[in-house]
């Protein structure tokens, strides 16, 4: 009720007194039930697991005991013994190792440079700083584990099916939306068919997709056996089990991707596209220049909430290969649940937080500086 | 061959084209119904006819048998349903309360204009950090704890609140909300675990269910935002000069005009809430155990992997969201989710 409107006869009876109330109030009423979820279930167990980090924690015969140990469970993870797992062996660096470090270095002094040349704020920059600093660590990670030849741990695994998982998904999830925005008959099978994947259980995914892949046993053995690679095993090859996992990843989420970017190249005007034939561009000029530009939106966005996702992937390396050979599948979040399930709730705790802190710079990041900048600009 | 790839006119293809296309989708789609089409075979197959190679056409390679379906509806049968009517609860109930309380949020952020002070939110996240503190580091009861903090935090806004001059806006809170998604569930998983302990709501219904509803509002408000937004104002106005109530021109207008971004934004929870894995395997050890648990729970046993039950679960965990998906496909009317991300 508007602060005009003449009020109905005095004497109202409490029922609506209260709807009146709630109606004067319903800005709060209509926010305050979402906020205060997520408050409880942010703000407390953000705290309490940041403590969790920051302490050991020692089981005795039914009681526990809790120390204060600031940042050694951090530091047993990035310097200490805990390295090989969470970041990977150091050992020298390769000549190809300088050579993509150094690169890397490079872009992003140059970055600095020119943003620093322009126009700056507090809040660009220290953002910036974040996003700088753990560009530089990542690539001096990789410089020095998987291009000098050496293993990588848990980050460099999840980054992986990050950014080679949700990379694959999108370019193939957008071919087939193309393919199916275009006039052939079948189009609504196709798409029916083409949801199923998203409606499975991941943990049935995974477990599917160990049955495919069995050398011995799966559908395709008589194809491993007649390319005499019948003793072959997915899950024993680093490489092959990293790769088995995003193929399961993709298979489940390529549906995702699909769906939406078919939704957004529909709704491209025809007769942008129909002008443009008619002038005799050809189909890729006018994918180019007519519908990337009209779907670019939508495509940060389906990519952004992807990525959000991507970094909390735990299910099919669990079921699939349970984070082996060695831990070469072993996602962080795998990592921190494996750390949990030995009783190292301090470690666990530790990894929680490296993985938080990862992925909350890379998304924002990729929204300030991608989505924000290039595409809503 | 030139006239294969020419287009005979403009809203035809080439026949040469044609043929690719048709050839990388019917790949595609043996890539996608392959595995189903697999798993739904094993669950008719006898341990033999799963461990001595690959059999492929029942009646013809082999002769399929409902041992295993027997297996888990006739002597787990209790089992089964206890674990499939949990997960049937939780996940509707969570879906329910997250797209109710996160289309709210959302409409509101739409429609309203919130300016907190930022100084006074600093203040609260304090008062609450040094709320936690004494319980964790003196043993204080946390309903006093939490009780006090409240308090103190109300006066201190009451004496100080107007001194702040920086404001937050709706895009921040919005910004806020949805960031909440990018927390992995790893990293709340054990306070949330000790949070339900401490009100002994642990291994129950209310628990899985406040959980799901808290971790998907984030999705439901982002994908519902853009929806709200390009409802046209004047409606709403029009409804309210009539003298409707806020909640009245929610309900009667801006939910029906935004019903096929409900639907998909539905459809998107459920099938997250219904399969949900980490969570559940914290916060549930019998009584409220999901159904994705029971699946990862056959592995176990000194039998080793028993995939033709494991097949039968797996099959029957999708009918739900394929029911779901078949009666929400009306609203969907053909952009799905697509007003959502449009930005």
């Amino acid at each position: 009720m508007r602060p005009g409107t003449p009020r109905a006869a005095p004497s109202i009876g409490a029922r609506e007194r209260l709807s009146d109330w709630i109606d004067r109030h319903s800005a709060q009423v209509f926010i305050w039930p979402a906020v205060i979820m997520i408050l409880v279930f942010s703000i407390f167990p953000l705290v309490a697991s940041l403590i969790m980090a920051m302490s050991r924690i020692r089981f005795r015969g039914g009681t526990y005991k809790v120390r204060f140990v600031w940042f050694q469970n951090f530091e047993k993870q990035l310097f200490g013994s805990e390295q090989f797992h969470f970041l990977g062996t150091f050992n020298g660096l390769g000549l190809l190792g300088w050579a993509i470090g150094l690169a890397v270095t490079l872009l992003i002094a140059w970055l600095a440079i020119r943003y620093l040349r322009g126009r700056v704020t507090a809040v660009g920059l220290v953002g910036r700083l974040f996003t700088w600093g753990l560009s530089l660590g990542l690539g001096w990670l990789f410089a020095a584990t998987l291009f000098s030849g050496h293993p990588f741990g848990t980050l460099g695994t999840t980054l992986f099916y990050v950014f080679v998982g949700c990379g694959l998904q999108f370019v193939i999830g957008l071919a087939l939306a193309f393919l199916c925005s275009l006039p052939i008959r079948g189009r609504t099978f196709f798409r029916v068919v083409f949801f199923i994947p998203l409606m499975i259980t991941p943990i049935g995914v995974g477990y599917a997709f160990r049955m495919m892949a069995d050398t011995t046993k799966g559908p395709f053995s008589p194809v491993w056996q007649w390319a005499g690679l019948g003793d072959f095993a997915w899950a024993a090859d680093a490489w092959a089990a990293r790769f088995f996992i995003v193929i399961g990843d993709s298979w489940q989420w390529i549906p995702f991707i699909f769906v939406v970017m078919l939704a957004a190249l529909e709704s491209v005007p025809r007769d942008y596209v129909e002008a443009a034939q008619v002038d005799g561009a050809t189909s890729w000029e006018i994918f180019k220049d007519i519908t990337w530009p009209q779907v670019l939106p939508v495509a940060a966005t389906v990519l952004l909430i992807r990525v959000i996702e991507a970094f909390k992937i735990v299910d099919l390396p669990n079921i699939m290969t349970a984070g082996g050979p060695g831990i070469a599948t072993e996602s962080m979040t795998l990592h921190a649940l494996f750390a949990w399930r030995s009783l190292d709730l301090g470690q666990s705790a530790a990894v929680a937080y490296l993985l938080l802190f990862v992925t909350v710079v890379t998304c924002v990041s990729f929204f300030n500086l991608v989505v924000l900048r290039r595409v809503r600009a | 061959m030139q006239w294969l790839f020419e287009p005979p006119s403009i809203r035809d293809m080439a026949p040469g084209t044609k043929v690719l296309v048709y050839a990388i989708l019917t790949f595609w789609t043996a890539f996608v119904l392959f595995p189903i089409y697999w798993v739904l075979i094993t669950s008719f197959k006898s341990a033999i006819d799963v461990n001595s190679g690959p059999v492929y056409l029942p009646f013809v390679d082999f002769q399929p048998s409902l041992h295993a379906w027997k297996e888990l509806f006739v002597f787990d049968f209790w089992d089964t349903l206890s674990a499939y009517m949990n997960s049937l609860i939780i996940a509707l109930s969570a879906t329910a309360a997250s797209v109710i309380i996160g289309s709210m949020a959302s409409y509101a952020l739409a429609r309203f204009e919130y300016q907190p002070r930022f100084g006074v939110v600093f203040m609260f996240v304090l008062v609450m950090i040094g709320a936690f503190f004494t319980v964790g580091r003196y043993g204080v009861d946390w309903r006093l704890s939490c009780a006090a903090g409240v308090a103190v935090f109300y006066f201190l806004a009451r004496a100080l609140g107007r001194h702040f001059k920086a404001r937050l806006s709706n895009g921040d809170i919005l910004f806020w909300m949805i960031s909440q998604r990018i927390l992995a569930p790893i990293v709340v998983v054990v306070p949330i675990y000790m949070m339900f302990q401490q009100v002994s709501l642990l291994d129950t219904h209310i628990a899985i269910i406040l959980t799901y509803t808290v971790i998907n509002l984030p999705i439901v408000i982002w994908l519902m935002y853009d929806f709200f937004k390009s409802i046209p104002i004047d409606l709403e106005e029009c409804a309210q000069l009539d003298g409707a109530t806020r909640f009245r021109v929610f309900l009667d207008i801006v939910l029906p005009l935004s019903r096929s971004g409900l639907a998909a934004t539905t459809l998107l929870v459920m099938i997250l809430s219904w399969n949900e894995y980490l969570l559940a395997l914290f916060l549930s050890t019998s009584r409220a155990q999901t159904m994705p648990i029971l699946v990862a729970a056959m592995n176990a046993g000194e039998r080793g992997i028993l995939w033709w039950s494991m097949s039968v679960v797996i099959i029957v965990m999708i009918i739900p969201v394929v029911i779901l998906a078949i009666i929400l496909q009306r609203y969907i009317s053909k952009g799905l989710l697509l007003g959502a991300v449009k930005g």
